[in-house]
């Protein structure tokens, strides 16, 4: 299982997912009505650090975080 | 990088990275200060702030500055901050004035477009997301 948090604005409690890549967390999301719309302006990360790559090799425990848009200061 | 709840003592943070830097013989110094407008109704603004990737970011302009010779600060605010306070410092030091405007501008700019805070309006007490102010981050859109 592998956690998905979403960040800021989107209200959506904390997700355990069974996922072995990225692309599994996207399909997922995808098919969440409330998330769905927030999934092409969002940045994700994996255990704290920015990623790019859908087919990145997940393993149980690793924390995904999901960054909607941002406006510091 | 500190971060503080509420608004900023902008006078004394300002003055704490003076003190800091008075013997390091830079010779430019260079803050940049973020104060709330009071527009559109709003009593305040909140900010929350997702620290782990803040911290990476930070500490990818730290190393970016040493490698010109100069140093980065920044402190922003968590959660309300009203109207006519500040939410935001930043400064660089250098040596010389040159890298020290340079890098305040992409410095500020990269922060807006990248630094993981999210912004909300606070109107009749209530937050609301500054969504048309956001930005997405670089990379956004990989799970859509």
């Amino acid at each position: 299982m592998v956690k998905v948090e979403f960040l800021g604005p989107i209200s959506q409690e904390v997700l355990e997912l069974e996922a072995k890549t990225l692309a599994d967390v996207a399909t997922q999301l995808q098919n969440i009505e409330t998330i769905a719309p927030w999934l092409s302006k969002c940045a994700v990360a994996v255990n704290d650090q920015m990623v790019s790559d859908l087919s990145m090799i997940l393993k149980s425990g690793d924390k995904i975080s999901i960054l909607p848009p941002v406006c510091g200061g | 990088m500190e971060l503080y709840h509420g608004p900023l003592d902008i006078e004394a943070i300002f003055s704490k990275w003076l003190k800091e830097e008075k013997n390091s013989n830079y010779g430019a110094y260079i803050p940049f200060v973020g104060t709330i407008r009071a527009e559109d109704g709003i009593e305040a603004l909140s900010f929350d702030i997702y620290e782990p990737i803040l911290e990476q970011w930070f500490q990818g302009w730290v190393k970016r500055a040493e490698e010109l010779g100069a140093k980065v600060k920044m402190a922003h605010s968590i959660g309300d901050v009203p109207v006519h306070t500040s939410s935001y410092i930043s400064a660089v030091f250098s040596p010389k004035r040159r890298v020290a405007l340079e890098l305040i501008d992409e410095f500020v700019e990269d922060f807006k477009a990248n630094a993981p805070i999210w912004k909300y309006d606070v109107k009749d007490g209530k937050r609301i997301y500054a969504e048309d102010r956001s930005t997405p981050m670089s990379g956004s859109g990989l799970l859509a």
